[in-house]
C-alpha cells in the first residue's frame, strides 16, 4: 500500500500532462483557460493531498508499532534481476522516511495550492503542474526507496524535475541557462554518489539497505574492511549531497536556480530537493559514525558553506537571491549536524527549515507578485501596510530563521550548536555562532528593506500593489504557524524538563530506531553547560537584530558608509566571493580552449579525412557510373561474366 | 536402345535449344521449345522420373507454352517489330566465352565426381519416380515449401491482374 | 558405352548455356523470356539426373518447384511484356534502359 503515495503524483503527473499540457482539453473540448487552469491545479494539488493523507495514515501506523519494529516494507516487483545481484523495487517506510514523506507531502501540497495561485497568468501552467508532480513522484521514490539504485533514480529524477522548473520560462535564455548550469553542477555530485554506491556493492556486496547496514554494524564483517573504504564510500557519497544539496565548492547553482517560479524555489530548491543530501548521509549515518576523517571533512565543509553563504547573502539586492543564500547556509547546519554524527539534529532542523524557507521563498512569491514581477529590495520598502498578511507571515518567518526563541528555528539551530560544542567541535561551533548573528542580520535587513522604511516603489508600480488571493496567503498563514509551533516536536529534554512538557526529545526518540549507531558520547567536561549554549545563541540572534535594527531602521545612511569603508570586501561579498568568476576561469575557460582546439581538429584532421574520402568516392562513383548503360543485355552480361568468374576460381583451386 | 534413345533425344533437345535462339519469328521460337521441353520429358523417362516427365509435358509443354502462344498472337505483332537484332559483335563474343566457360566446368565436373547413374539399384526403391513416391515426399518432407509456393503462385496472379489492369485504361 | 550422369550433365550445361546466350544477345522480348525457359529446363534436368545418381526424390521435388516459379515468371513477365508493347509499340528490350536510374 505504501506504493500509492508515490502513485498518486504519478498519476496527477500523467493526467495533466495528457489532458491539459499536451493542448488536448483545448482542442477536444473548447475549455477556456479558466476553467482549464483550475481543473488542472486541482488534480495536482488533489494528487499532492492523497499522498499526503495516506503518508500521515502510515505515520500513525508506525507510531501504534513497538519502537524497533517502526519498519513497513513493500515489495513490488524485481527490477533488475542479474545472477547474485538483484535490486527490487521495494519501498520502506520508516521513521525516517516518514518524516521526509510528511514534510514533502504536507509542504508540497501547501505549495501546490500558493501555485494555483501564483502562476494562473502563466500560459504553461498545465506543464508546471506536471513537473511539480513529477517531482514530488521522484521525490518520494528518492526517500521511500529501499536501496541505493532505487534512491539514484529518484536523486536524478529530482534533478530532471528541478532542471524542468528552473528552465521552466526557457523562451528567455539566462533562466534556460541557469537550469542547464544547475544539471551540470549536479552531474559532479551525482558520479562521487554513484560512485559511492559502486563502491558500497563493492564492498557489502548488495545495495540493499538492510543487507548494507546489517553488515556494517557487524563487527566480524567490519574487522575484514579497512578503516579507509569506510571513509571512501562516506566522502562519496558526501560528494553526491555536496551537489545537490549546494554545498562549498558546488553550490553556485543553487542562486542561479531561483530564476524558477518562486513556488519551485520553495519546495524545491528551500524545503525538499536541496535537503534530499541530508537526507542520504543520515540513512548512511552507520558509514559516518565509523569514520571519524569523513566526519570532519563533512563539518568543515558544512561550516565553511554556511558561513560563506551568509556572507554574500548580507549584500545581495535580489530578495530570492538573499533566501538562496540563506538556504545555502542552513544547509550547512544540517551538514554540520550530521557531520558530528548529530542526525536527528540535522533531520530536526531540516524539518524546521522546510517550515520556514518555504514560509519565506512564498512569502517573497507574494512580494514579487505584489510588485509586478520587480524583485530588487531597493525598489521595495514600507511594504507593510499594502500587504499585511505577506509582510507578518515573511516576519514570523524571519525571526524563525533568525533563532528567536520559542519559534521553531531556535530549538533546531540551537541543538546543532550545543551539538557541535558537546562533541568537541568548538572551532566549528565559533563559525557557527557567527553565523547565527549574520543569519539574524541578513534576514532583518531582507524584512526591513522589503517591508519597513519609506516606500521606494516606482510611481509607475505603486498603483498596482495589492496582497495576494487567499490561494496563496492561506499556504502562508499555514506555514507561519508551522513555524512557530514546528520547533515543539524536538523540544531539547533538558528544556522539556523545566518546562514539564516532555522529559525527552520527542524528535529525536521517534527517529531512533532509523539512527542505526549513535555516537551520541560526549566529550568530556565543559566550560559551558546547556543552559550557558542556549544563551549564546540567543545573544548571538539578538545581536544580529539589534545590528540590523542600527543599520537598516535607525541610521539608513550607515549601510553605505560602511560598504565604502571596507570595499574590497564589500564588493567580494556583493559578487559571491567572485567564486564562479574563479570557476570560469579554471574549469569553464581551460575547457572551452580544449574544446575550441577539439574543434578545429576535427574540422581540419578528422573531417579532413571524412571528406577526403567521401569525394574520392565521388569521383570513382562518377567515373563508374557510365557502366550504367541502362541497357538490360549489358548487366546480363556482366552477371555471366561474373559468374564466369566464379566458376574459373572454383575450379582452379 | 538406352543408349540409343538418349542420344536421339539429346540430339533432338538441343536442336530445338539452337532454334528458339536463332528464329526470327517467335511463333517458330516457340514451336522449338515445345520441341525441347518434349525430349526433354523423354529424358526424364529414361531417368525413371515417370511423374516428373508427365508434369514436364503438361505444365511445360502445354500450359506454359500455350501461354506464350497466346500472347505473341495476341499481341498482333507488326512486321517492323521484330526489325531488330543485335549488331554489336561484342556480346556475342563474350556470350560464346561464356558458353565455353560453363560447358567446360560443367564437363569437367561431371568427370570428376565419378558419379554414376544407378538405374538398377534406383529401380529397386520402391515408388521411384511415381506419383505415389514423388507425392509422399511433397506431402511430407517438403510440405512446407510446397504450399509457399501456392502463396508465390497467388501472388503471381495478382500481380500480373494489377499489371494488365492497369495497361487497360 | 554406358550413359551416366555425365552424358546428361553436359546435356544440361549445353542447353543452360544455349539460354543463356539468347538472353544475352537476343533483344525480342519474348525470345528472352523463352530463353529463360531453356535455362529452367536445363536446371531440371540436372536436377532429375542427380536424383536418379543419389536414389533421392529431392531432385523430383525441386523440379516440381522449379515448374512452379517458372510458369508465376512466365506469367509475369508476359503481363510485362504486354503492357510495355501497349505502351511503346516494339519488343526491344532496350528501350527498358528508359528505367535507367
Amino acid at each position: 500500500m505504501i506504493v500509492w503515495i508515490i502513485l498518486f503524483p504519478m498519476i496527477g503527473a500523467i493526467l495533466n500532462g495528457l489532458l491539459f499540457a499536451s493542448g488536448f482539453w483545448k482542442k477536444k473540448c473548447n475549455g477556456d483557460e479558466h476553467t482549464e487552469h483550475n481543473i488542472s491545479g486541482i488534480i495536482a494539488s488533489g494528487a499532492v493531498l492523497l499522498s499526503a493523507l495516506l503518508s500521515t495514515y502510515f505515520f500513525v501506523q508506525l507510531l501504534s508499532l513497538e519502537p524497533s519494529q517502526r519498519q513497513i516494507i513493500q515489495e513490488l516487483f524485481v527490477w533488475i534481476p542479474s545472477g547474485d545481484f538483484t535490486v527490487s523495487f521495494e519501498l520502506m517506510f520508516d521513521t525516517l522516511s516518514s518524516v521526509m514523506a510528511l514534510v514533502i507531502t504536507w509542504i508540497g501540497f501547501l505549495i501546490h495550492i500558493y501555485s494555483i495561485g501564483y502562476m494562473h497568468h502563466d500560459k504553461g501552467f498545465a506543464k508546471y503542474f506536471t513537473y511539480l508532480n513529477i517531482f514530488v513522484f521522484f521525490m518520494l521514490i528518492l526517500v521511500l526507496g529501499n536501496n541505493f539504485p532505487l534512491m539514484f533514480v529518484g536523486w536524478e529524477g529530482v534533478g530532471l524535475a528541478s532542471f524542468l522548473l528552473i528552465g521552466f520560462w526557457y523562451q528567455d535564455t539566462e533562466k534556460a541557462y541557469a537550469g542547464r548550469k544547475a544539471f551540470v553542477v549536479n552531474r559532479i555530485g551525482d558520479f562521487g554518489f554513484i560512485l559511492g554506491i559502486f563502491f558500497i556493492f563493492f564492498i557489502f556486496g548488495s545495495v540493499n539497505y538492510q543487507d548494507v547496514f546489517g553488515k556494517a554494524l557487524d563487527p566480524a564483517f567490519m574487522s575484514a574492511v579497512p578503516a579507509v573504504t569506510i571513509t571512501a564510500i562516506g566522502l562519496l557519497l558526501f560528494v553526491g549531497a555536496v551537489g545537490k544539496s549546494a554545498q562549498f565548492p558546488l553550490f553556485v547553482w543553487l542562486p542561479d536556480a531561483m530564476a524558477g517560479p518562486t513556488p519551485v524555489s520553495a519546495l524545491i530548491h528551500a524545503a525538499t530537493m536541496v535537503t534530499a543530501g541530508a537526507y542520504m548521509m543520515a540513512r548512511c549515518n552507520v558509514f559516518y559514525s565509523q569514520s571519524p576523517t569523513a566526519q570532519m571533512v563533512v563539518v568543515s565543509i558544512a561550516a565553511f558553506t554556511a558561513i560563506l553563504a551568509a556572507t554574500i547573502a548580507i549584500t545581495q539586492n535580489d530578495i530570492k537571491k538573499v533566501l538562496a543564500y540563506s538556504t545555502v547556509s542552513q544547509l550547512g547546519y544540517m551538514f554540520m549536524a550530521i557531520g558530528v554524527g548529530a542526525y536527528a539534529a540535522g533531520l530536526f532542523h531540516l524539518v524546521t527549515h522546510a517550515f520556514f524557507k518555504a514560509l519565506l521563498f512564498l512569502g517573497s512569491g507574494s512580494v514579487i507578485h505584489a510588485m509586478s514581477d520587480e524583485q530588487d529590495i531597493r525598489k521595495m520598502g514600507g511594504l507593510r501596510k499594502k500587504i499585511p498578511i505577506t509582510a507578518i507571515t515573511f516576519l514570523i518567518g524571519t525571526l524563525a530563521i533568525a533563532g528567536v526563541p520559542f519559534l521553531s528555528g531556535f530549538f533546531s539551530k540551537d541543538e546543532i550548536l550545543a551539538a557541535l560544542y558537546d562533541r568537541g567541535y568548538t572551532i566549528h561551533w565559533i563559525i557557527a555562532l557567527i553565523t547565527v548573528v549574520l543569519t539574524a542580520l541578513y534576514m532583518l535587513r531582507l524584512y526591513l528593506l522589503t517591508f519597513e522604511g519609506k516606500s521606494r516603489v516606482p510611481e509607475s508600480i505603486k498603483r498596482y500593489i495589492h496582497e495576494s488571493p487567499y490561494s496563496m496567503t492561506i499556504p502562508l498563514i499555514v506555514l507561519a504557524v508551522l513555524s512557530i509551533l514546528g520547533g515543539y516536536i524536538g523540544v531539547p529534554d533538558f528544556m522539556g524538563k523545566v518546562v514539564g512538557l516532555h522529559d525527552t526529545n520527542l524528535f529525536e526518540h521517534y527517529l531512533s530506531p532509523a539512527i542505526l549507531i549513535d555516537n551520541a558520547k560526549e566529550v568530556g567536561h565543559h566550560l559551558f553547560g546547556h543552559w550557558a549554549l542556549v544563551g549564546f545563541s540567543i545573544g548571538g540572534a539578538a545581536l544580529g537584530i539589534i545590528i540590523a535594527f542600527y543599520l537598516y531602521s535607525f541610521k539608513p545612511s550607515a549601510p553605505a558608509k560602511i560598504a565604502k569603508d571596507i570595499e574590497p570586501l564589500y564588493k567580494a561579498s556583493k559578487n559571491k566571493w567572485y567564486v564562479d568568476e574563479l570557476y570560469d576561469y579554471i574549469f569553464v575557460q581551460p575547457f572551452s580552449y580544449l574544446c575550441n582546439q577539439a574543434y578545429r581538429f576535427d574540422q581540419n584532421i578528422i573531417d579532413g579525412a571524412v571528406n577526403g574520402v567521401a569525394a574520392a568516392l565521388k569521383d570513382t562513383a562518377l567515373t563508374l557510373q557510365t557502366a550504367q548503360t541502362g541497357v538490360i543485355r549489358s548487366y546480363a552480361t556482366l552477371m555471366a561474366i561474373g559468374a564466369a568468374v566464379i566458376l574459373i576460381i572454383i575450379v582452379l583451386w | 536402345m538406352e543408349t540409343v534413345v538418349f542420344y536421339v533425344f539429346a540430339a533432338l533437345a538441343l536442336a530445338g535449344a539452337l532454334m528458339v535462339i536463332t528464329f526470327k519469328n517467335p511463333v517458330s521460337s516457340a514451336l522449338s521449345l515445345v520441341l525441347t521441353l518434349f525430349s526433354t520429358a523423354v529424358l526424364f523417362v529414361l531417368l525413371l522420373a515417370h511423374f516428373v516427365a508427365v508434369i514436364q509435358i503438361l505444365v511445360y509443354a502445354g500450359a506454359i507454352m500455350i501461354l506464350f502462344l497466346f500472347t505473341v498472337m495476341f499481341l498482333n505483332l507488326k512486321p517492323d517489330a521484330l526489325k531488330f537484332e543485335s549488331k554489336h559483335l561484342g556480346f556475342k563474343v563474350s556470350a560464346l566465352l561464356v558458353i565455353l566457360l560453363f560447358v567446360g566446368y560443367f564437363a569437367s565436373l561431371g568427370f570428376k565426381k565419378g558419379l554414376y547413374l544407378s538405374n538398377t539399384s534406383t529401380s529397386d526403391i520402391e515408388g521411384f519416380g511415381t506419383v505415389q513416391g514423388v507425392g509422399m515426399s511433397l506431402f511430407t518432407d517438403y510440405l512446407l515449401p510446397f504450399e509457399l509456393t501456392s502463396i508465390l503462385i497467388l501472388v503471381a496472379i495478382i500481380g500480373v491482374v494489377v499489371i494488365a489492369k492497369k495497361r487497360a485504361n | 558405352m554406358n550413359i551416366g550422369i555425365e552424358h546428361y550433365l553436359v546435356l544440361s550445361a549445353i542447353l543452360f548455356v544455349i539460354g543463356a546466350y539468347g538472353v544475352i544477345v537476343r533483344k525480342n522480348l519474348i525470345i528472352v523470356l523463352m530463353s529463360l525457359e531453356l535455362m529452367l529446363n536445363a536446371a531440371n534436368l540436372a536436377f532429375v539426373a542427380f536424383s536418379n545418381a543419389l536414389g533421392d526424390m529431392t531432385g523430383h521435388v525441386f523440379m516440381i518447384m522449379t515448374i512452379t516459379v517458372a510458369a508465376a515468371e512466365v506469367a509475369v513477365g508476359l503481363a510485362l511484356l504486354v503492357s510495355i508493347y501497349s505502351h511503346r509499340e516494339s519488343l526491344d528490350i532496350d528501350i527498358l534502359k528508359l528505367l535507367k536510374g
